[in-house]
């Protein structure tokens, strides 16, 4: 507990001063959902999740692995609708728009909600085509210039214009492991999205590489609503303000971070902070 | 609730408006894409429907065939070459033999047409017909075939027995409508008086359609092309595919397993594999000159003989056999091989006792798919002059022969079109049931094998 | 009747050695209480019955190939020396009667007293040198049996010997490959150098007029080879195959993976693999008989003049032969692709369409590169399809309506009929062969290498 307590008090330095954790919920919120249920074929994956994420903070989605946050994180922008037998029930509202509504486009969705992935998963292109990749077939760029524009800030709110920017045209398969996540991370911001999900950006990572991508979800909270599932607990503690636990598709307890690492209400969440569900 | 109007809310509108201009062109793209695939599907989905279609709806006629049931007279005044000679003490084999043949060659000499005509006119007493047209509504095959009733029982002689006899192909067109049956007279290949003949007698049930077994139990022919069968074309066949199976599947299982458990990895090894993989892409035909070149004109083989045919089917399965066994030993878990060499097997055994048997299933599938594919080969077989017409079935491997595609290859190419049409599909439904009983004898012998694993 | 006997006693020979192997090996082991046998007795057993039976069959091999010749030039010894003067064909003749009476089948009348008389000899020493090789083939195997039967005690390495025997049968099967790649070269070249000398390269390869029996062999010229018009038929009708089967294969292989239902997939797929099975023969058949014609008539409806035997037609089936073969190599290649990059396409908001043609195409541009080559290697080699609807015509002509011929099909043409292997007419065949096999060889190689390398990319 003496060593969690830590890291907790380390996460509340790091935390923006300017925001106050608790009042975050008053602000206002982008993503409610509500009784999600998933079943992959005759298998339930999820058992009625109900959760509102706020704008500009950092979510983070924790439990054991199999725990169903993953799930949950590709029911934001529908990545489920690409496995084949999987079905979602309940609702999911962004703005108050029911994401799952007939009517809605699930590529107009996706180009609000991003999603940055578990292993980096750069095309075989060139850095340059990479970034530019959304804009493109989003239409999103008038002309080469606006492109270049677009792919410069985005490389560079990704914090890795200064170190690939003189070779762009080179393909981006042949960066390093951290360097390719950012590269990921640029290439979802370079849609303008207003929520990004992560789904455990820094598992493949090394630590160091892992520190300066924790310190990049930070600067983008600033400007974008950030869903992260990890399953470290120092990360969620680090890096979010906001913190859900799951447990075997449900969904046990969720809150301000700090409340949920010193003070879970419930038994399984503290069973798993203090390490003993694995 | 005063954070709302953040700059990148501003900028995130705007794109969202650009990325609304463009989903309907975006959404027409991806219809039509995926209606590109579906027309694809359609397309080759309809090309194999099109190809059984007309291979089923031309060949399938051609298994009933006309047929005249008629009642024959063994006339002793028309049959000459007297009661069948018997064996003379002290005559060796051989002058046995000769008296045999010269008695048959005598009996031949006979006017069988006559029998033949009388027969047929039994059937239509009152119709006026000359002779000469008569002949051409029974195959020509008719005369041998009652003479062979003859030479295996010369006690016929004088006694009257019902007989069947094919109609000739003339008759089966016309009867079958393949030529227009409008088409004016010129155009028709019989005379007048034959076709009225042949409609009386398909009226008193003379000639009715029976299930044409001689296209199973015939020899090809060529001067009676309504009795050709693939008999010997079948047994060509045979031949070489036991060949293959006898040569093939222990040389390929034998290398796969060499190449895949023993061989050192090294430049000789590596050279075996480039070459297998590239051997496995050559041309058939190319086969065929190997065949043309070592087995007939440097080693003496004899031509069109089905040892040749099946040697070369061998190396032209070869290497379909070992990649595909290979795949399947590579399949085999290498816990397995751990466990048996943990437990002191020596590498032989491990790979004889424990490994081998679970590819069975998969050596099984490429032995099929090897013999499949040497069944349905055609060119390599016409370099070695396997595509001679022969009126026998071979009696051993080294007899000349054909094989049943060399057979398709050689009716589609006969003069008398309307009629060999119908007959070279109804060879292609033999050859295609053939492998499809390959395949479902492999799928059975598959799911039991591996149910017992 | 004899071979009956040969076969049965070599049986008795194989058993009798392998159970002596086994059963005195097992003794020792029961004898020897410290000592342990190296090898199982099965070893011991497999090892005495392979000395015994191999040097027995190899002596029954050797009579086989030759008992026939020296039958002949015995028979011939004992009859007159005049009927060795005689010719070839009569010489056999006189041999055939003198078996024909020494096996009791006789001859048409009386036979001559020297043939009799040879007969007699003959059939004795038949008799005896049958006896002979089955006491030489015996006595070799007893004396195998009974070497490996002394060789046989505790330390005997049986089971690394008879390894060391699987071994060597297995070295032996893996260089049939080899050896049949070595005659495929060597049978083409040495022919087709033969053929070098009547027709110099130049006047082949470069040749424009394809005619080998331009004139009869008596005016001293043997015709024109020139090759270029056979080449241009065969690429033109790969190209027609190609256009064909690429999309169309492609784009099936694409719609199953991607888009459609597993039911359907499990249907579907095995269906247009049917069309891989199917004798090339067959679609010859049905290029000539249905396609052609459609051909025809369609263009008659339309005012073009279309040929039923065509390059058009060959083309055209050959590409529906081809959709199987490109659409299931794709479809491997397409799996190949990391599911990753999918899902990071599909999460930046692109279409399924657009993920496929931005990502997933270009990511398995080299698969499907070395599968397209394949197919080409393919459609070149392809025989019976174009001997039956190409329509035989190898003329250098540029449209495909027309009919034209290929390097395969004039393999067929010179090398059917009365092959005799000495005229330009028939060894043609075997530098037309030598260029398919370079042409095919090439293709192939480079689409291997192009495929291992995509493979190790995601590897």
């Amino acid at each position: 507990m003496d060593i969690l307590a830590g890291k907790v008090k380390m996460t509340q330095q790091s935390v923006n001063t300017a925001m106050n954790p608790t009042d975050m919920l008053d602000r206002q919120i982008r993503l409610t959902a509500r009784d999600v249920t998933v079943h992959y074929g005759a298998k339930q994956a999820l058992h009625g999740i109900s959760i509102d994420i706020p704008d500009r903070a950092v979510t983070s989605f924790i439990g054991p692995s199999g725990c169903g946050k993953s799930t949950f994180l590709r029911c934001i922008n529908r990545m489920n609708d690409t496995i084949e037998g999987a079905k979602v029930g309940g609702t999911i509202k962004l703005d108050g728009e029911d994401i799952y509504d007939a009517d809605l486009d699930v590529v107009e969705l996706r180009a609000r909600i991003g999603m940055v992935f578990q292993k980096p998963n750069p095309f075989p292109k060139s850095i340059y085509d990479n970034v530019a990749y959304g804009p493109k077939i989003h239409g999103l760029a008038r002309s080469k210039t606006d492109l270049d524009e677009i792919v410069v800030s985005s490389l560079r709110k990704a914090g890795l214009f200064e170190e690939v920017k003189d070779r762009l045209n080179e393909p981006g398969t042949g960066l390093s492991g951290g360097q390719q996540q950012r590269l990921c991370i640029a290439r979802a911001i370079a849609v303008s999205p207003e929520v990004i999900l992560m789904d455990e950006p820094c598992s493949a990572l090394d630590p160091i590489a892992t520190a300066i991508i924790e310190e990049l979800i930070d600067e983008l909270r600033e400007n974008y609503t950030i869903v992260i599932v990890t399953h470290s607990m120092q990360q969620a503690a680090r890096v979010s303000q906001r913190t859900a636990f799951f447990h075997l598709g449900n969904l046990i307890e969720e809150g301000v971070t700090e409340d949920i690492f010193t003070n879970p209400v419930n038994k399984q969440t503290q069973d798993y902070i203090m390490g003993r569900i694995g | 609730m005063t954070d709302t109007t953040l700059p990148t809310n501003a900028a995130g509108n705007a794109t969202r408006a650009l990325v609304r201009k463009s989903l309907a062109r975006r959404h027409r793209d991806e219809m039509l894409f995926r209606w590109a695939g579906i027309l694809s599907i359609a397309a080759a989905l309809g090309f194999v429907a099109i190809l059984f279609g007309m291979i089923l709806a031309k060949g399938m006629p051609s298994f009933w065939q006309s047929t005249l049931h008629v009642e024959a007279y063994f006339d002793p005044e028309l049959i000459e070459g007297g009661p069948r000679p018997e064996r003379q003490a002290g005559a060796s084999e051989a002058d046995y033999q000769k008296a045999i043949s010269d008695w048959q060659r005598a009996v031949t000499l006979s006017n069988w047409n006559a029998i033949v005509d009388k027969a047929v006119r039994t059937a239509a007493p009152d119709f006026e017909i000359e002779t000469r047209d008569l002949l051409k509504l029974v195959t020509s095959a008719a005369r041998f075939q009652i003479r062979d009733l003859y030479f295996a029982n010369p006690d016929l002689l004088g006694q009257t027995v019902p007989v069947t006899m094919l109609g000739s192909a003339n008759t089966d067109n016309w009867l079958k409508g393949t030529i227009d049956r409008n088409q004016p007279d010129e155009r028709q290949q019989l005379a007048v008086s034959t076709r009225q003949l042949a409609d009386q007698l398909v009226a008193n049930g003379a000639i009715r359609f029976d299930f044409a077994w001689h296209i199973f139990t015939n020899v090809d022919s060529r001067s009676a092309p309504a009795s050709a069968g693939l008999a010997g074309a079948f047994m060509g066949s045979l031949y070489m595919m036991l060949i293959v199976i006898v040569l093939a599947v222990p040389i390929g299982v034998a290398s796969a397993v060499y190449l895949e458990e023993f061989a050192p990895k090294n430049r000789w090894t590596d050279l075996i594999e480039v070459n297998i993989n590239n051997l496995a892409a050559v041309p058939s035909i190319v086969f065929g000159l190997l065949g043309a070149a070592v087995f007939i004109n440097y080693l003496g083989l004899p031509r069109s003989a089905p040892l040749v045919g099946g040697l070369v089917l061998t190396l032209m399965t070869l290497p379909t056999i070992i990649i595909a066994t290979r795949s399947s030993l590579r399949a085999v878990a290498p816990s397995l091989r751990q466990a048996a060499l943990g437990l002191g097997a020596s590498h032989n055994q491990t790979v004889f006792h424990h490994v081998l048997p679970q590819t069975f299933p998969g050596i099984l599938t490429a032995t099929i798919i090897g013999v499949a594919q040497a069944l349905g080969e055609t060119a390599p077989l016409l370099l070695i002059g396997m595509s001679a017409f022969i009126a026998n079935i071979p009696a051993n491997p080294l007899d000349s022969a054909t094989a049943l595609p060399v057979q398709i290859y050689l009716w589609q190419g006969n003069e008398n079109r309307n009629f060999f049409e119908a007959r070279t599909s109804a060879a292609i439904i033999v050859l295609l049931g053939l492998m499809l009983l390959l395949n479902a004898i492999a799928i059975f012998l598959r799911t039991r094998l591996e149910r017992r694993a | 009747m004899n071979a009956l006997v040969v076969a049965a006693l070599l049986l008795v020979l194989l058993t009798l050695s392998y159970q002596i192997g086994w059963s005195r090996s097992r003794k020792l082991a029961q004898g020897g209480t410290e000592t342990r046998l190296h090898s199982r007795p099965i070893y011991h057993g497999v090892l005495v019955a392979l000395f015994a039976t191999l040097p027995a069959i190899v002596v029954l091999g050797l009579w086989a190939l030759f008992s026939d010749s020296v039958a002949h030039n015995f028979i011939l010894s004992q009859l007159p020396a005049s009927v060795s003067q005689l010719p070839p064909v009569e010489v056999h003749a006189a041999v055939g009667r003198v078996q024909a009476i020494a096996n009791g089948f006789g001859v048409i009348g009386q036979p001559s007293p020297e043939e009799t008389a040879a007969a007699g000899s003959f059939a004795s020493f038949q008799r005896l040198s049958f006896l002979a090789v089955i006491a030489a083939a015996a006595a070799l195997g007893a004396g195998g049996l009974f070497w490996a039967r002394r060789r046989i005690g505790l330390r005997l390495r049986a089971r690394t010997e008879v390894e060391i025997a699987i071994r060597i049968a297995l070295i032996a099967c893996s260089t049939v490959a080899i050896l049949t790649t070595i005659g495929i070269v060597l049978s083409l070249l040495a022919d087709a150098i033969r053929f070098f000398t009547f027709i110099s390269p130049i006047d082949f390869f470069f040749g424009t007029t394809w005619n080998p029996r331009f004139q009869s062999a008596g005016t001293g010229s043997a015709g024109a080879y020139g090759l270029l018009p056979l080449l241009w038929g065969t690429v033109m009708i790969s190209i027609i195959a190609m256009v064909v089967a690429v999309p169309i294969g492609l784009m099936s292989a694409i719609y199953l993976s991607q888009y459609a239902h597993e039911r359907v997939r499990n249907v579907v797929k095995p269906i247009i693999e049917i069309l891989a099975g199917i004798p090339t023969i067959v679609y010859g058949f049905f290029a000539l008989v249905t396609v052609g014609p459609f051909f025809a008539a369609a263009g008659d409806a339309v005012g073009l003049d279309i040929n039923a035997t065509s390059a058009l037609t060959a083309g055209v089936v050959m590409g529906i032969m081809i959709i199987p073969f490109i659409s299931s190599l794709s479809d491997d290649i397409i799996a190949q692709v990391p599911r990753a990059m999918r899902d990071g396409s599909m999460g930046l908001g692109a279409t399924k369409s657009e993920t496929i043609r931005k990502v997933l195409l270009p990511a398995a541009l080299p698969g499907v590169v070395g599968a397209v080559l394949l197919a080409v290697s393919r459609a070149i080699g392809e025989t019976m399809i174009v001997v039956l609807a190409a329509g035989n015509s190898p003329v250098l002509r540029a449209n495909p309506a027309e009919p034209t011929s290929t390097v395969t099909v004039s393999i067929v043409n010179q090398l059917t009929g009365d092959a005799d292997f000495t005229s330009p007419q028939s060894l043609v065949a075997f530098a037309l062969g030598l260029t398919l096999f370079v042409m095919t060889l090439l293709l192939n190689v480079m689409a291997l290498y192009i495929v291992r390398k995509f493979r190790e990319q995601y590897e």
